[in-house]
């Protein structure tokens, strides 16, 4: 098969997308398949495409245009088959706002937040609000931007006086940033590949620093992980039903991965869903891949195989 | 259900890196950071990059560099394609003592050792002088490629702030009193990086007397001392006490940065063992770029040409960029107003944070460098380096215009949260 593998992109994740990308095609390439690189940022996707048909895309871009739809909806016009999840599944899932509200109406336990926007700030007077904020949701929370990955501009705020500087660098990001209760407990990835969606045993995040920030993601060694996740056995599977049923709320296909906290009491939060989830060396859908006795190769001709299904 | 493993174990089936139990504890933090990911983008054509301190080698005649590279090889071919001494040649060293000569310092160049650029002279420097926990002094805000150099060696970083008139030697003076002994103070007195600012000759001659009075040896980086735009020059702290201070520079911004070629100037007990410590590092610097750098600065016309073209072109883009300033920040930022180099040193109200502000930033096409960077103790939050030595005049005015439009966004979005 022909694969386009599309990586780069213009995100703050261009290198982390390129590391995947790079490990995607040698895996593809292995498999026989004839792979090359398309990076938007370097030339305009329509054009590479045009000049290259290929058979397939593997979208392996991060952030805003790789998992916010906007490529999806594209390819949809140019009528080439891709990885993943479909556009309107993507610009939904991207958006903590919008898919933590889809969670929540669909009986998926997520952690309580609110939203602070930031043409709220600047037009409604919105800023007046940020008491109320700190009294919905307790200290600590946690301060996101609705539409970013890597944990890029995600802080945890312990006193309410650090609330407007960590939303200021939530909105650095993003145009609105979600204040989210901060659970404590076990955090572990739920990543889930082909068609149907079937589940990869439980990754456990321990991050040595205790947060799991860019730089704990990204360093070699920075995390400790574990899989499958040290978790009893019933909540183990309550935290995989849970992320089942974000997977399917979310309407994501042939690869992804839902973030979770497991409290203290066995209890599971979806925090997020990723559609477009990393591909390096220290990324986890490859290390739930390979706890579950796949290799590179064979995780990714599985989401090939998914991919070409209906 | 199978046995838990322990990912990042070398004894794991699966390891993301199996010697994450093996790095020495001087690599902790050799680590990702978010800021690195925003230079990635960055790099890209469309961003105006205010952050990189690139010299603006296209104003070279590369012609005349062509001509410099092919009479190398043409004549001196054996010698430039083999290894050469640890010290660097003679001939360099002669031009290079040429060049110190140009800022009123006296050398010889048995007391100069060639390192793979004035970088290299501060590894080989930390590795000579710096136990773990050894005390270093420096600026406040100091380069970050010195504390990078240094940091490896696990010392405790003494940060001394600085004004418009460069370090404030009192705040040395008073950290002796309270017992602090450092093993070396480094600085960078001549349009420092990353403030811009220039050490006053008062200042100079306070330091120097200091530093020999506590019999701490100082180590003076002057990368940009050739690079003045107007005034007069003080003495370089080299010329005040050469016994007791370790001088450094480069050709880097006087011809390329590409040739790899600094130096450092000591006296000779120092400077033999610089030779031992650049031996066991890489042997020896390239005999080929010495060669050129050697050739390029034998002819006076053309090295002093070509250096005054450097100096127009960077004191005119400096002018832009400071008359950028004062039509986009006045009165929401305060800036230094360098009298050489390359930077100018922004700081912004103080709730405002630059590192976090740098992804907005990149979004809207323009990037610098966040002040933290370049202080060993997380200060630095509400300023940046702001660089206008390889940026055009067009691009540095646009630059500045989209950095004044965010910051004045910024600004808004504060108050309208209460601030």
């Amino acid at each position: 098969m022909r694969v386009a593998i599309v990586a780069g992109g213009r995100t703050p994740e261009r290198d982390v997308s390129l590391r995947g990308g790079h490990r995607i095609a040698t895996a593809l390439a292995s498999l026989g398949h004839e792979t090359w690189t398309v990076d938007p940022a370097e030339r305009k996707l329509v054009e590479s495409l045009r000049e290259r048909p290929p058979d397939l895309c593997w979208l392996a871009l991060h952030g805003k245009e790789g998992e916010d739809g906007t490529v999806q909806r594209l390819l949809d016009l140019e009528a080439v088959p891709y990885t993943g999840t479909r556009a309107f599944d993507c610009e939904l899932t991207f958006d903590k706002v919008l898919a933590k509200d889809v969670l929540r109406r669909a009986g998926v336990p997520t952690p309580d937040w609110v939203v602070i926007e930031g043409s709220a700030l600047r037009d409604l007077g919105a800023g007046a609000s940020l008491p109320t904020a700190i009294e919905r949701i307790g200290l600590p929370c946690v301060v996101k931007p609705s539409r970013s990955g890597s944990a890029l501009g995600v802080a945890v705020v312990e006193r309410a006086a650090d609330l407007a500087s960590a939303v200021m660098a939530a909105l650095s990001y993003s145009d609105a940033a979600l204040v989210e209760r901060r659970v404590s407990g076990t955090e572990v990835a739920a990543a889930a590949i082909g068609a149907p969606l079937e589940s990869l045993p439980l990754v456990e995040v321990a991050p040595k620093d205790g947060v799991y920030d860019y730089g704990a993601r990204y360093t070699a060694g920075a995390t400790d992980y574990w899989a499958p996740a040290r978790l009893e056995p019933a909540v183990a599977a309550e935290a995989s039903n849970a992320a089942t049923m974000a997977s399917e709320v979310l309407a994501i296909r042939s690869i992804g991965r839902v973030d979770l906290i497991v409290d203290d009491r066995g209890q599971p939060w979806v925090l997020e869903g990723n559609v477009s989830p990393g591909m390096t060396d220290t990324s986890l859908v490859p290390m739930a891949a390979a706890a579950a006795g796949l290799s590179m190769a064979q995780l990714c001709d599985r989401i090939i195989q998914a991919s070409n299904s209906p | 259900m199978p046995f838990p493993t322990r990912i990042s174990s070398p004894m794991a089936e699966f390891s993301i890196d199996r010697f994450v139990d093996r790095y020495a504890a001087r690599a902790a933090g050799m680590t990702a950071s978010e800021v690195r990911a925003l230079f990635a983008v960055a790099s890209r054509p469309e961003v105006v990059s205010l952050a990189g301190g690139m010299p603006f080698v296209q104003a070279l005649p590369d012609d005349q560099v062509a001509d410099v590279a092919r009479a190398v090889l043409a004549e001196h071919g054996d010698v430039a394609l083999q290894y050469g001494g640890g010290q660097g040649s003679v001939g360099l060293r002669e031009r290079l003592v040429m060049l110190m000569a140009e800022e009123d310092i006296d050398a010889d160049p048995d007391d100069v050792v060639v390192t793979t650029g004035a970088q290299q002279a501060l590894d080989l420097l930390g590795k000579l002088f710096i136990d773990p926990g050894d005390v270093i002094a420096v600026e406040a805000p100091a380069y970050v490629g010195a504390l990078t150099a240094f940091g490896s060696y696990q010392p405790r970083f003494l940060p001394i702030e600085i004004d418009e008139d460069g370090m404030l030697v009192e705040q040395l003076e008073q950290a002796l009193v309270r017992g602090e002994r450092p093993t070396f103070v480094y600085t960078v007195p001549n349009f420092g990086n990353p403030a811009g600012v220039t050490m006053s000759g008062q200042r100079r001659r306070q330091l120097v007397a200091l530093c020999r009075e506590a019999s701490i040896p100082i180590v003076e980086d002057n990368p940009y001392g050739l690079l003045r735009f107007e005034g007069r020059a003080e003495a370089c702290l080299r010329t005040l006490d050469p016994e007791n201070v370790i001088y450094l520079g480069t050709v880097s911004k006087t011809f390329s940065p590409g040739v790899r070629v600094g130096w450092a100037l000591g006296e000779q007990s120092v400077v033999q063992r610089l030779v031992l410590a650049k031996e066991s590092a890489d042997l020896c610097s390239s005999n080929l770029t010495m060669l050129m750098t050697e050739h390029w600065f034998s002819d006076d016309a053309r090295w002093r040409g070509t250096l005054a073209g450097l100096v127009e072109t960077y004191r005119s883009r400096r002018d832009v960029m400071l008359n950028a300033l004062e039509e986009h920040l006045a009165g929401e930022a305060t800036w230094t107003r360098p009298g050489g180099g390359f930077y100018v040193w922004v700081t912004v109200p103080d709730w405002l944070d630059t590192k976090a502000l740098l992804a907005a930033a990149v979004e809207r096409q323009v990037a610098y460098v966040p002040g933290t960077a370049f202080y060993p103790d997380g200060r630095g939050a509400n300023q940046m380096r702001l660089a206008f030595c390889y940026p055009t005049e067009e691009r540095i005015r646009e630059g500045v215009a989209r950095l004044g439009s965010l910051i004045h966004d910024e600004t808004e979005l504060y108050r309208s949260l209460g601030g």
